[in-house]
């Protein structure tokens, strides 16, 4: 499904601030799989996700989509296999746009834009569904502005957004870390429910371990732009916190403590 | 009766310049791009248009066509700069507008073109449909004034529902979603570089319109022309937002752009038949620019 091969990547080459960002990236990412991947602030977690949506370019190794090398694409072109949640709510819609605007714009991922409607009546309908699944009462607001919109509703309606037209692969950059605990449970839940009915390919930025453990199956976790830990199916079942945070002592020493991992 | 001729005189301009208005409107507002190309490119087309008329002796309608192409190109040009050059959006516009003086001074090969409709044998739009009317109300000396009216507002209304149809169409909403979010609309797989192109092309291209129109209309056309034109398009803006709820649709929206470029050479009108100076005016207008944009600030209820 998705295959990422010696990926390298440094950002300000050559300045005062170069960061080897990511320094050997390997992945493969079954159909089906639902990854979760933790590590420390600069980790390059967040790098690789956005390596994945050509966000940046790579500076030597291969993305390969769906039996396709994306690597040299820009980020729109590769937007026709993947579907993305962002960590900041305000990324994700279009504030001043209407909901069911946005959905529309969402449902044409990767589809030329021409001069047909915008959106149409039965997508409508369609949207009106989708979103009474959400159960957040959007869907007798569709003609609001998203602006309107709370960060976890607006969270929920880019999690719907990134669905709607099935992703090969659904990409979500610690998506529910800027939403207080409540609304982030609820936004988890809702990706939970997204992806196992949508059988989606799924890969998880997240800081909180516990989610790592309990979601998904299959674990990364990464330093200093490595994937350092791989585990999954009965293994990762098996993980407890601890276990995680012995593995990260071991090829950090310590420095740990400083960092903002949740143990919550 | 003096005043009052003043003041329709200032409703017909103003439906011509609202065409600029609108295609303000595209760039400043939907685009969120401040484009400096349109002081160039609304001299552009009248200078395009003025020439096509007077040196060729082209249809007048033919060379609005021209106009508003020739506007096209040179939003096109800005928006090249802007997303293949990586040149910052103001300076990509005024580095546009720079270069078109020297263009519009080549294209009309002297600052001031006048269309001369009596003794050249030549015609603009206004004295053509002017000349289908009865002699008894073409005698009329207040039938231009009318007439240029009755243009202005069909211009207008075919304008805003090529608008209204377009921003409702894939590539519109698309269009509207790089002024709005362009990380996530890049993400849902638009190419952002060629939605900016195409809405500075069709900003510009209007723009270029308006141009030609104002040239015919006042017969003649100026490389000067252009000059406070974005400032102009803003104050129409703001002034047709100030009588504007939040929460209206597009076509209102665009209805009351129009509606402020009206109002905006009514004003104009009114202070020159107090006695200021036409020399002052860009003054009165960015200064009413200024306490438009400023309003939300100083009453601290903005909310965006």
């Amino acid at each position: 499904m998705l295959k990422i091969t010696d990926v390298y990547k440094t950002f300000n080459t050559g300045t005062i601030n170069e960061k080897k960002a990511l320094q050997g990236v390997n992945l493969h990412v079954h159909p089906g799989d639902f990854i979760t991947i933790i590590g420390g602030n600069g980790a390059g977690k967040s790098t690789v996700l956005n390596m994945i949506a050509g966000v940046y370019m790579v500076d030597s190794g291969s993305i390969v989509l769906d039996g396709k090398d994306v690597s040299k694409y820009p980020e729109y072109k590769r937007a026709e296999y993947l579907g993305r949640v962002f960590q900041d709510p305000m990324r994700g819609t279009a504030a001043d746009m209407e909901i069911q605007e946005n959905l529309a714009l969402a449902f044409r991922r990767g589809k030329k834009r021409g001069l047909g409607w915008g959106i149409t009546k039965e997508e409508k309908a369609l949207y009106h569904d989708a979103l009474k699944r959400l159960d957040l009462g959007l869907e007798d607001r569709m003609t609001s502005k998203v602006g309107l919109l709370s960060g976890g509703q607006r969270q929920a309606l880019t999690l719907l957004m990134a669905s709607l037209k099935k992703p090969k692969v659904l990409l979500l950059d610690e998506h529910t870390a800027a939403l207080d605990p409540k609304t982030a449970k609820k936004v988890l839940d809702l990706t939970e429910s997204i992806i196992a009915d949508n059988k989606l390919t799924a890969l998880m930025v997240t800081h909180n371990m516990k989610d790592a453990i309990r979601l998904g199956n299959r674990l990364i976790m990464m330093h200093e732009g490595r994937i350092i830990y791989d585990v999954s199916g009965e293994e990762k079942k098996k993980l407890e916190v601890s276990d995680l945070l012995q593995k990260f002592e071991e090829v950090s020493g310590g420095e740990f403590a400083n960092d903002r991992m949740m143990l919550a | 009766m003096n005043i009052l001729m003043a003041i329709l005189g200032a409703v017909s301009q103003g439906l011509l310049w609202a065409i600029m208005a609108l295609g303000v409107y595209i760039t400043f507002k939907i685009l969120n791009f401040a484009d400096m190309t349109c002081d160039g490119s609304f001299a552009l087309g009248g200078c395009v248009s003025a020439v096509f008329i007077v040196s060729f002796g082209w249809n007048p309608y033919l060379s609005l066509l021209a106009a508003f192409i020739a506007g096209g190109i040179a939003g096109g040009v800005t928006g090249l700069l802007h997303t293949k050059l990586k040149i910052p959006a103001i300076l990509s516009g005024i580095l546009t507008m720079i270069s078109l003086y020297s263009i519009n001074l080549r294209i009309a090969g002297q600052a001031n073109t006048p269309i001369n409709t009596r003794t050249q044998g030549i015609d603009t739009i206004v004295t053509l449909i002017t000349n289908l009317l009865p002699e008894e109300i073409r005698k009329n000396a207040n039938t231009t004034t009318f007439v240029t009216m009755a243009i202005g507002v069909v211009f207008v209304a075919v304008c805003i529902g090529i608008l209204y149809w377009f921003f409702g169409t894939e590539m519109g909403s698309a269009v509207r979603a790089t002024g709005s979010n362009e990380a996530m609309i890049r993400a849902l797989g638009v190419n952002t570089d060629r939605m900016k192109i195409i809405g500075l092309v069709l900003g510009n291209a209007l723009v270029g319109l308006s141009g030609a129109l104002v040239a015919q209309s006042q017969k003649v056309a100026d490389v000067g022309m252009g000059q406070g034109t974005i400032v102009i398009g803003l104050a129409s803006i703001v002034i047709g937002e100030v009588f504007l709820g939040k929460k209206l649709n597009f076509a209102a929206k665009l209805i009351f752009t129009v509606l402020g470029s009206i109002l905006y050479r009514i004003v104009v009108a009114v202070v020159l038949q107090l006695g200021l100076k036409s020399s002052d005016l860009k003054m009165l207008t960015a200064i009413i620019v200024a306490i438009a944009l400023s309003v939300p600030v100083l009453s601290k209820k903005h909310v965006d």
